[in-house]
């Protein structure tokens, strides 16, 4: 996805000028002559001034190129659908694991992912499981993060 | 100081180490011969798993992986045509080249060995320059700390590749995002919208995993160009023939080392442009410049010493000033301070052993690769069928446990997603990364010293260059905006 410098100068200036509507109220340390707001604020400064100048390069050469340009992905149906899996799982991971547990969450995220990228039903349930247990087990038992168990708390080893 | 020597040996020649060590070179080995997967994933990927480890050992394991990974990204390059990572893509169409004239083994052969020599150049200069400049970097007070930040932030844009408008925008994002939280001299909560994760700041660990591993399985998985074909059958005798090659191209040795260890050393340049820019230089002052492209092994020699001397080089601002040389110190930097390991000149006088366990560290690294990397050479082409629509999903699994196990919270995978699509897209329009990894690491560092300064002057912008250190880097600073002289 490219889109025209233009387009990001505005994003890049909103976003500076945004920064600097937030630290107007920002206390100075007492009794001294800077305060939190100072070095936000001149970071803002520079993302309008640089932002600014995306603009203008962008208006000079939009006869070079388009507006806005898709990749070849876009048209392939196949490709855009592995994205939205890839993007959907991890969003759906964030969601759920708390309440379906580590191991079924993860079995889940990648059985889809599997799927999406064309790996048979069995290579992709093989795999989906072996891979849960392998990190399971490294980051549960051997370095002892407290992956949730959810649904599954009353089995849990 | 011997003592402290005595204690180095202990620490890195104790099983735990040396068994950390084997195996971060195996996994370093793999992930840089598998197209796809970088030395800064490789890196990024390791954090989750320093967390349980004592220093030294956690230093270890990044040290070797991306010793190992920068040189095994010359394999594929070598037998496909994909470089495994972006250090190995300047010389990749030669090396491929070469092997298809039936040079395979003299093209992986010399990129392992003048791996390994470029990386032990890089030690040495590691060793020599890193304890003076700390014993120099004492008498530094916050204005001088101040400019050698600005100083390396400004080298950080005019470097990387792309337009320096674009470049420090991401500087300046990258910045912004260091702002948010408490952690400011005033202990004022910014930019947080109320949220108690927010507080504590961005996680910068999750935002590199986001931006070096999320971002490069998005690029897999939209990507539609045809797998590559794999040529060779059978690699063996690598080390038939270096020893000539060495005695054939010795300035292009030291000249690719001297170089790589430079631009390493420079904040936002790593092993990628140097091996780029050595591959230039090699070419433009070399007798049989009508070779190149053709399959010749002269370029590889140099670049190939380049890329690794430039990972110690990275070390060197990244030890002495908390300054990165390039993201994979970015990462270590992370991790040095979850260690209590401080980056500083302060890190040289007090807990000399841990210096010299780091060196002791990168040698034992750049010796080892030669067996190992022959062995790596030897299954390359099993590596090479490793399915990637297997491997990648299982890699965004780690992903996500491994940023979760940084505090338990899912938080920190939100901004692992949200980091690596917005350096996606950014980098699809051509912004480059490593100005807003810079930007982060060294956000807090740049504020601190901005601000103390100023509290000392009483407001006075004078006294930044009031000191004749000061001076100097503030004009050295100046002479890099006004100069961005980069051979390409």
């Amino acid at each position: 996805m490219k889109i025209n410098d233009a387009f990001w100068g505005v994003l890049l200036m909103a976003l500076g000028a945004a920064v600097l509507l937030a630290v107007r109220g920002y206390p100075n340390i007492p009794g001294q002559p800077v305060g939190p707001a100072l070095f936000p604020g001149l970071i803002a400064l520079g993302l309008c001034a640089g932002g600014a100048l995306l603009v203008w390069q962008g208006w000079r050469d939009r006869a070079h190129g388009p507006w806005l340009a898709w990749e070849d992905w876009v048209r392939s149906p196949k490709h855009a659908r592995a994205l939205a899996f890839l993007l959907g799982s991890v969003v759906f991971y964030i969601l759920v694991s708390d309440a379906l547990g580590f191991l079924i969450t993860a079995v889940l995220m990648l059985m889809a992912l599997f799927r999406s990228l064309q790996v048979a039903w069995g290579r992709s349930a093989f795999w989906a499981v072996v891979a849960t247990l392998v990190v399971h087990f490294a980051f549960y038992k051997l370095l002892r993060v407290p992956l949730p168990w959810g649904i599954l708390t009353p089995m849990a080893w | 100081m011997w003592t402290a020597v005595g204690q180095a040996f202990s620490m890195v020649f104790e099983p735990y180490t040396l068994m950390v060590m084997v195996f971060a070179s195996l996994y370093g080995l793999f992930v840089g011969s598998v197209p796809g997967l970088t030395a800064t994933m490789a890196t990024a990927l390791l954090v989750p798993v320093t967390f349980f480890m004592p220093p030294i050992p956690a230093v270890a394991a990044m040290v070797t992986a991306t010793a190992m990974a920068i040189f095994s990204g010359d394999i594929p390059g070598c037998l496909l045509r994909i470089p495994g990572t972006p250090a190995s893509a300047a010389y990749t169409d030669e090396a491929y080249a070469m092997t298809r004239k039936g040079q395979a083994e003299k093209a992986l052969g010399a990129g392992l060995v003048f791996s390994a020599v470029g990386g032990l150049f890089g030690t040495v200069v590691l060793i020599v320059a890193a304890p003076a400049l700390a014993d120099f970097a004492l008498n530094f007070s916050s204005f001088e700390y101040f400019w050698l930040v600005l100083l390396g932030l400004t080298c950080a844009v005019f470097i990387s590749t792309g337009s320096p408008i674009k470049g420090l925008m991401m500087l300046c994002l990258g910045l912004l995002v260091a702002c948010v939280g408490l952690g400011n001299p005033a202990g004022f909560p910014r930019f947080t919208f109320g949220n108690t994760e927010m507080s504590g700041g961005i996680g910068m660990i999750a935002m590199m995993i986001g931006m070096f591993a999320i971002s490069e399985i998005i690029r897999y998985v939209v990507d539609t160009s045809p797998p590559a074909e794999l040529v060779v059958e059978e690699v063996s005798g690598v080390l038939k023939g270096q020893w000539a090659l060495a005695k054939k191209y010795p300035k292009q040795i030291m000249r690719g080392s001297v170089l790589g260890t430079a631009v390493g050393a420079l904040p936002g340049a790593g092993a990628d442009i140097a091996a780029w820019m050595s591959y230039a230089v090699s070419k433009k002052f070399s007798k049989e410049p009508e070779k190149f492209g053709t399959g010749h092994v002269e370029g590889i020699v140099e670049s190939g010493s380049a890329n690794n001397s430039a990972l110690a080089g990275a070390w060197i601002p990244a030890l002495v000033f908390g300054i990165p040389g390039d993201s994979i110190t970015a990462i270590v930097i992370g991790v040095l301070y979850m260690k209590n390991m401080n980056p500083g000149p302060t890190l040289f006088t007090t807990n000399p052993q841990n210096i010299y366990a780091v060196f002791l560290l990168f040698i034992v690294a750049n010796l080892i690769m030669i067996p190992l990397g022959i062995l790596c050479i030897k299954v390359a082409k099993r590596i090479l069928r490793v399915p990637r629509e297997i491997l990648m999903p299982m890699i965004l699994l780690f992903c996500v446990v491994g940023t979760f196990a940084i505090n338990n919270s899912v938080f920190q995978v939100g901004v692992m997603l949200v980091a690596g699509i917005l350096a996606y897209v950014l980098e699809a329009n051509k912004f480059p990364v490593a100005p807003a990894i810079l930007g982060v690491v060294l956000g807090g560092m740049l504020e601190e010293n901005f601000i103390t300064s100023m509290i000392k002057s009483n407001g006075d912008l004078m006294a930044f260059v009031s000191r004749p250190i000061a001076l100097a880097l503030a004009i050295l600073t100046a002479l890099v905006w006004r100069k961005p002289a980069v051979p390409a």
